[in-house]
């Protein structure tokens, strides 16, 4: 699935099982954005959290 | 059949796997995002929804253990448990309770102050490991190899915000194979253990880090030390890792609340999400 970038409106691909909360990065800009939704093979991104000291296993 | 609940903040390969493998085996599954989530002291209706067994997953430790509090304020099962977690994301609290239960570990100090940190790492003689005592992903831990080394570590994380950067975990350097040796604990099970390779002009082991992961066989003694571990921390699905320390033989250096599996199902023969589905439909009931 095809999908613009909110930061540098390059085109990035969204695998086609993708879901809801999975993590898509840009290959031209390395922008990272959170899926919001799919539906009828197009997804809605938003950006994604920034890594925090807590994260981790 | 059991309604299994897998909360995240991002859904990483394991959660897909996670989610996948419990419908596969039979069960319901639902993907709850974290960061949508309020509970009110007065209110229980987030109860409802939830299913019989939340499996916690998110990725930020804060987040994760206090959705854990409250699901279990609301009479929930979760995996891990709150005080797992608690324990699990903190090395100091960690390490005592593994030595409490006498399961081999690295020698490991804790120091409250900058001048006793420093007096400390003198005494053991260098080189010296300082970890901070909540992270992941090997992220600020340190092979400290002197003195100046270890004052500029201490300047550094004196200047830092976070009040727990001035709690000093310091552990012997052990002398190993450039690997560890991650397993995969549910329940009173080792469901799979892999060696995990330092990428290369790395000494962290860590699969995040760039290391390589190879199937390891589970002797009797890896699975008593993991079991030990596990029970020691509280028990559930937990990483436990360990070293092969050439004096002390293994030692388990770490025990991880949100274990990520993805490189360990690169090599292993077992069905990991699996194993973890099936101890969560064993927990519900």
């Amino acid at each position: 699935m095809k999908v613009n970038c909110k930061e540098c409106d390059k085109e990035l691909s969204a695998p086609d099982d993708a879901v809801k909360g999975e993590i898509v990065t840009c290959p031209d800009c390395g922008s990272d954005f959170e899926i919001v939704s799919v539906s009828d093979k197009k997804v809605e991104l938003k950006p994604a959290e920034k890594v925090g000291e807590d994260w981790g296993e | 059949m059991s309604d299994i609940c897998i909360v995240y903040d991002r859904v990483r390969w394991e959660e897909k796997e996670l989610s996948e493998k419990a419908i596969q085996l039979g069960h319901t599954a639902k993907l709850i995002d974290g960061k949508t989530l309020s509970v009110s002291t007065h209110d229980g209706t987030v109860s409802n929804g939830f299913g019989d067994i939340v499996l916690q997953r998110c990725v930020s430790h804060y987040r994760g253990l206090y959705i854990t509090a409250c699901l279990e304020f609301l009479d929930m099962k979760v995996i891990n448990s709150y005080s797992v977690a608690e324990v699990c994301g903190n090395k100091l609290l960690t390490s005592l309770y593994l030595s409490k239960a006498n399961v081999p570990t690295p020698k490991t100090h804790f120091a409250f102050g900058p001048e006793t940190a420093a007096d400390v790492a003198g005494k053991l003689g260098y080189p010296v490991v300082l970890k901070p005592i909540v992270g992941s992903w090997g992220r600020m831990v340190i092979p400290v190899r002197d003195r100046d080394v270890m004052d500029s570590m201490i300047e550094m994380r004196e200047e830092m915000p976070n009040p727990l950067s001035k709690i000093y975990y310091i552990q012997d350097y052990v002398e190993r194979p450039p690997r560890d040796i991650r397993t995969i604990v549910a329940g009173d099970k080792v469901v799979t253990a892999i060696y995990r390779y330092s990428a290369e002009g790395e000494w962290r082991t860590n699969i995040a880090r760039g290391g390589k992961a190879e199937p390891c066989p589970i002797t009797n003694e890896l699975e008593d030390i993991c079991i030990k571990a596990s029970k020691a921390v509280g028990g559930g699905v937990l990483g436990v890792d360990l070293m092969e320390d050439e004096k002390q033989g293994l030692v388990v250096h770490e025990v991880n609340n949100t274990v990520e599996f993805k490189g360990a199902s690169s090599v292993s023969t077992k069905d990991i999400a699996a194993e973890i589905i099936n101890y969560a439909a064993k927990m519900a009931r």
